[in-house]
């Protein structure tokens, strides 16, 4: 099997493992990545939301925010680990567009 | 180690953009001396899978998680000019499709996480194992050490820039406008969560996928692999 079909298979098993980067810091508790705190989480932190931050963190609204679907949030485990997958399956598929796209224009044209 | 919207200041957030903007100039520049068609598909799959590992996120035990960026080994294969445009392209869309890192600190993720992390990494692969034959245990180590100082020198970065953030930009009574947390507070907080476990997690896929690659496609790994030279 040549090499390059052997990454995409991996990169196929890594989004089907990849809720375990989900599951993982739920089961442990574990809160956000340091310095990666919502508004909220920021009040409770630090006793008060600064100004600045709470100005800036509402000036991108992402489609599929923290890797979840929007309105699935209160569905359940299993709908969060699914639309985990579905976001990895998006991003991969976006990221080797885009990076393809690029990669054409700067590449050489000999094969 | 994706900084979100707010925790930078403007001024902050333009230093870091106009840092990238020559850096993804002189990157496209070497690539397109450099990459052939038949090695576009793996840039792709650089890309795609640094933005996969970064989505398994490692726990501390009732305390903060992290991640591995797959920086080192992107720029072991890729090159390192090669690995800043792959990850850079993952955390563009990280950040426009899943507000994972802000889009006001794209340039400064970037620096951290598209720039440092594989320059560092992949010199210290070079360095480590220089002149050493394709199947020596110490391309693996050379790896493993890569990740390991690459993510964190760019988690010491990420920590440097929050920690002066309350110094630049605060109220007359001294209340924070962005990231609240100083150096003191910042810097140890980002650099002993990757000492401990994120820069472990970062070596060990390093070292193990170089040490997969070195016995299936070891062309990919020669003295002068697949993007660097011709």
């Amino acid at each position: 099997m040549k090499i390059i079909t052997k990454f995409w298979i991996g990169l196929a098993v890594l989004i089907i493992l990849s809720p375990i980067g989900l599951i993982l810091p739920e089961h442990f508790k574990a809160g956000s990545a340091w310095g990666e705190w919502g508004a909220d989480e920021m009040q409770k932190l630090a006793g008060y939301v600064p100004n600045g931050l709470k100005r800036l963190s509402i000036l991108w609204n992402a489609p599929m925010p923290d890797y979840a679907v929007k309105g699935w949030e209160e569905k359940g485990l299993l709908y969060l680990i699914f639309a985990y997958i579905i976001s990895a399956i998006v991003g991969i598929g976006l990221i080797v567009l885009v990076a393809m796209g690029i990669g054409r224009l700067l590449s050489k044209k000999e094969f | 180690m994706h900084i979100p919207d707010g925790y930078l200041g403007p001024a902050t957030c333009g230093v870091f953009y106009a840092v990238m903007l020559p850096i993804w100039t002189v990157a496209s520049k070497i690539v397109k001396k450099t990459l052939k068609a038949k090695q576009v598909p793996i840039l792709a799959i650089g890309a795609a899978f640094s933005f996969v590992i970064m989505m398994f996120n490692v726990p501390i035990p009732g305390g903060t998680t992290g991640h591995a960026v797959g920086g080192a080994l992107v720029a072991i294969l890729l090159g390192p000019w090669a690995a800043c445009i792959a990850i850079t392209v993952a955390l563009v869309i990280q950040a426009l499709l899943f507000g994972d890192g802000g889009i006001t600190a794209i340039g400064a993720n970037c620096f951290n996480m598209a720039f440092v992390l594989p320059f560092v990494g992949y010199y210290i692969y070079r360095a480590i194992s220089y002149n050493a034959p394709i199947d020596s245990n110490r391309r693996v180590i050379a790896a493993g050490v890569g990740g390991y100082i690459g993510i964190n020198v760019a988690a010491f970065l990420a920590g440097i820039e929050f920690g002066l953030q309350p110094l630049l930009y605060h109220t007359a009574s001294g209340q924070a406008l962005y990231c609240p947390y100083g150096l003191k507070a910042a810097v140890p907080a980002m650099l002993g969560g990757h000492m401990l476990v994120f820069g472990w997690v970062e070596a060990i896929v390093t070292a193990l996928v170089i040490k997969y690659l070195l016995k299936t496609a070891p062309e990919l790994l020669g003295p002068s692999p697949s993007l660097r030279n011709k």
